[in-house]
């Protein structure tokens, strides 16, 4: 919860106050947002490097200068783990850069990833007073923490989080997704003999198989992986929790808790006729195929997928963004996003769009699919999109997309990925008897994120069913706190 | 890292790998497979688990020669290790106490069928194997299954050995003879589907075990997604094993050549730059 009263204090501090009278408020609001330095788009859309380069350190304090270090720093509110935005910004503009990365990491176990991927434009940045008071641009919440973080990063000078003496007691993590990283870091830092289990064979969960390379490079993420080793935290890739070994088994090997943090693995399709047919994918197939095995883009790799000429994803979140712009990175002449609403109502980062945009890929919005044609052979061939219009706004307040009776298009493909969304892994609800889930199959969890069972807590997609990367981290580390406190009392009853 | 500890060539293109894995040799069950990946860069590919040994801590495949892959398995060696091994995965073949089962397995699903065999003799069952390949020299695991069975029927297309014929002529044999409770058939789509009409025949219900393509297993990419009376379900968590009547066999059979053509070139390199080192 956002403690005003210390941020009052932290902004009391001296060298804040010189920073504010460096600079007056109204010359600040005058300076213009910062742009990302960005690779060309018809030169990156043809490669799996980042599409951000980053900002450099003057680009950075330039940036830092527009933060006004508010009295009310509503950033703070759109941030879901309340990270110290103007402290941290503020440590930029005295170019104590790794300060800036230290009070990071205060409340963020991956700064480089969320400076990355997070939805700033819905969170920090939606709240900052430029947004809410000026109308203006808002501070770059999300490249300042980025540029922090890779600072920090490349420097050679990061700090391992003091880890306290072992208190002997194992727990596990079930998944190595940003929930359960972020709870492995908190654990081993109490002092906690702590294990992650990994279904697949890399570590990282979505980071790893679903983000691409080219939006997360998968070198942050092993660096912060070797981070939680050097921590202490075991990580066992090929384990299957309830599979491999099950909770009773692991319980009688002396676990005393266990976070599950296994996400929401479970692609949804459509259901509609011909969705079978081969080359149709989920974007969970596609994404893995290509990410984490490597196929078409490493030319050594044993793993196949398909490549066609005109690629069509259905959807409109970051995950079909991800597939389209993977797709016309693999060699597609055409490579459009088909979503039954409109534009400005994808679900999807305001900046992926507007590169994809960039990068030449097509969008037919207000199109649904409706069924698809496949060959004699059983390969899909051709859709047929029924076309939409918006009708009166939904519970959402979004206005609803509806058909126009009769009028529908039939368009030539050779690859369709489907990317409308996920369900919770139900691996877990299916071996734990006792296990409330809700009838979407998420765990339900009470504040502390325990669940019904009480040695087992839960967080992240598994319990929102589908949500961000922050918020997933964010769930982690109050269910270690909350898990902590449960050891705790248990064993002070023992004694 | 899984180690190697025994290797033996059951056929040409068959091959028997006993490997370390012990936590998986300890809560595998009949029906249960595992995702293999041999090396860095390399496929993940399911294979059935053929038998486990709790006591040594090792399971045992069997793997048919298809492509890079199962090349590039069984080209190690004993002492040699896999590189990853994740399982055991899929739903455990529901075996019990019914009668008489008849059991069919063609060609490479015959080493899937065998724990299947084994798993329903020691449930007390009159057991009736139907076993059908190619010719004598592809025929696996002969005595392993006779072992279990209270009768084994051969079939070869050519005749080598055994009754000449299909699958299909063994079972109606049975079927026309004696009541069977229930039948499971494991081996090529092309086969079960038969074999599938046959029973149906004889109103035997019938399992088939499907050997789909897949990725994760973990029922997180739908790969391995096939149409089951007019459901779409996912073969590494709703089966392996559906109700052999149901299977949309024909749809599963299309969807298994989904990249035979990239799959042909690739093994044809593999094989060239073998050949050249
Ligand atoms: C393509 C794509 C793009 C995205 N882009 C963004 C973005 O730009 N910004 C953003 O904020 N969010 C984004 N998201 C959403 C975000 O990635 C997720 O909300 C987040 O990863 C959820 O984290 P998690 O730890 O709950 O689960 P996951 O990251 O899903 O990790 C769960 C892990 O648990 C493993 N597991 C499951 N069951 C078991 C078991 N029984 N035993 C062992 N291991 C198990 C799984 O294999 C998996 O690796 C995106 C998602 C996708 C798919
Ligand atoms: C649950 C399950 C259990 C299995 N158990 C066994 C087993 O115990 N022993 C064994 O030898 N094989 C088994 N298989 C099949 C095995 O997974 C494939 O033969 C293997 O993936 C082929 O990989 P590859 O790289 O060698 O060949 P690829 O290059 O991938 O394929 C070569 C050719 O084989 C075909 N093919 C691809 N995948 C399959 C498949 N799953 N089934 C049939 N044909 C396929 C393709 O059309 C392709 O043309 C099983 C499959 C499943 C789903
Ligand atoms: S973690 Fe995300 S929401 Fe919070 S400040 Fe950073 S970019 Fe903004
Ligand atoms: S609201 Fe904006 S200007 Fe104010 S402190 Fe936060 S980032 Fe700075
Ligand atoms: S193999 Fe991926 S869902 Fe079955």
């Amino acid at each position: 919860m956002k403690d005003l009263e210390y941020y009052k204090i932290e902004r009391a501090q001296q060298w804040r106050e010189e920073l504010r009278k460096n600079l007056k408020a109204k010359d600040r609001t005058s300076l213009d947002r910062c742009q990302m330095v960005e690779q060309d788009p018809m030169q990156r859309n043809t490669n799996f490097s980042e599409v951000n380069l980053g900002i450099s350190e003057e680009i950075a304090y330039n940036e830092s200068r527009r933060c006004l270090d508010c009295a009310d720093p509503t950033c703070i509110d759109g941030c879901p783990v309340n990270i110290n935005i103007p402290k941290f910004i503020k440590k930029i503009e005295l170019k104590d850069f790794l300060g800036a990365a230290a009070i990071l990491k205060e409340t963020n176990t991956l700064p480089a990833v969320c400076g990355r991927v997070c939805p700033q434009e819905k969170q920090c940045e939606n709240s900052c007073f430029y947004t809410v008071k000026l109308a203006k641009p808002p501070v770059a919440i999300g490249f300042l923490e980025r540029f922090a973080a890779d600072y920090e990063r490349n420097s050679g000078k990061i700090s391992i989080p003091e880890v306290s003496k072992s208190n002997r007691l194992k727990v596990a993590s079930v998944g190595s997704g940003p929930a359960g990283l972020a709870w492995a870091a908190d654990m081993a830092r109490i002092g906690y003999d702590v294990t992650v289990f990994e279904a697949l064979h890399e570590i990282g969960g979505v980071l790893k198989y679903g983000i691409p390379e080219f939006r997360l490079p998968n070198e942050i993420i092993d660096f912060e992986i070797e981070n939680l080793k050097k921590m202490g935290v075991k990580f066992r890739p090929n384990f299957i929790v309830g599979k491999t070994k099950h909770f009773d088994d692991l319980r009688n090997e002396g676990f005393k808790a266990f976070f599950v943090g296994s996400g929401a693995g479970l692609p949804n399709f459509m259901n509609i006729p011909g969705e079978n047919s081969i080359n149709i994918l989920s974007s969970n197939e596609y994404l893995t195929r290509i990410n984490l095995m490597g196929a078409i883009r490493n030319v050594n790799s044993d793993t196949p997928a398909p490549n066609g000429k005109v690629v069509a994803v259905i959807g409109g979140g970051n995950t079909a963004m991800d597939s389209v712009r993977t797709a016309k990175r693999l060699g597609a002449e055409r490579a459009i996003i088909v979503y039954r609403r409109s534009r400005e109502e994808m679900p999807a980062r305001i900046e992926e769009v507007h590169h994809a945009i960039e990068e030449g890929i097509e969008f037919l919005n207000l199109h649904n699919p409706i069924e698809y044609i496949a060959d004699e052979k059983g390969f899909v061939k051709k859709m047929i999109l029924q076309k939409m219009e918006l009708g009166e706004p939904d519970s959402s307040g979004r206005r609803k997309p509806v058909p126009i009776q009769g009028v529908t298009e039939t368009i030539d493909v050779d690859v369709v990925v489907v990317a409308v969304g996920v369900s919770p892994n139900p691996l877990v609800p299916s071996v734990l008897e006792n296990l409330e889930v809700t009838k979407w199959g998420t765990i339900v969890v009470n504040e502390n994120m325990q669940s019904s069972i009480e040695d087992v807590f839960a967080g992240g997609d598994i319990v929102r069913g589908g949500a961000t990367v922050i918020l997933a981290m964010g769930d982690g580390r109050k269910a270690a706190e909350g898990m902590n406190k449960y050891i705790q009392e248990k064993f002070a009853e023992k004694k | 890292m899984n180690k190697i500890i025994s290797k033996e060539n059951l056929s040409e293109k068959v091959t028997k790998l006993v490997i370390d894995a012990p936590e998986i040799a300890q809560t595998r069950k009949p029906g249960h497979f595992v995702i293999v990946r041999v090396e860095n860069n390399g496929e993940r590919i399911p294979l059935t688990i053929a038998d486990s040994d709790t006591h040594n801590g090792t399971i045992t495949l069997i793997i048919q020669e298809v492509g890079v892959t199962s090349a590039k398995l069984i080209a190690l060696n004993q002492g040699d290790s896999v590189l990853d091994i994740v399982g055991p995965l899929g739903k455990a073949t529901n075996i019990h106490k019914i009668g008489t089962v008849l059991c069919a397995g063609g060609g490479v699903g015959i080493a899937p069928l065998f724990p299947i065999v084994k798993g329903y003799k020691e449930a007390g069952n009159r057991v009736i194997t139907v076993l059908a390949a190619r010719n004598k020299d592809l025929l696996i695991l002969e005595n392993e299954i006779r072992h279990y069975s209270d009768e084994v029927i051969i079939m070869t297309d050519d005749g080598s050995y055994g009754q000449k014929g299909l699958v299909t002529v063994g079972l109606e044999l049975v079927m026309q003879r004696e009541p069977v409770a229930e039948a499971i058939v494991i081996g090529p789509a092309i086969m079960m589907k038969f074999a599938a009409l046959t029973t149906k025949k004889y109103n035997v219900p019938t399992q088939a075990s499907l050997n789909t393509i897949m990725v994760d297993g973990t029922g997180m990419c739908g790969a391995c997604r096939v149409t089951v009376g007019g459901e779409t379900k996912f073969v590494c968590v709703d089966g392996p094993e559906f109700d052999a009547n149901l299977v949309d066999f024909d749809q599963m059979l299309q969807r298994l050549s989904a990249y035979k053509d990239d799959e042909t070139v690739h093994f044809h390199e593999y094989q060239t730059c073998k050949t050249h080192k």
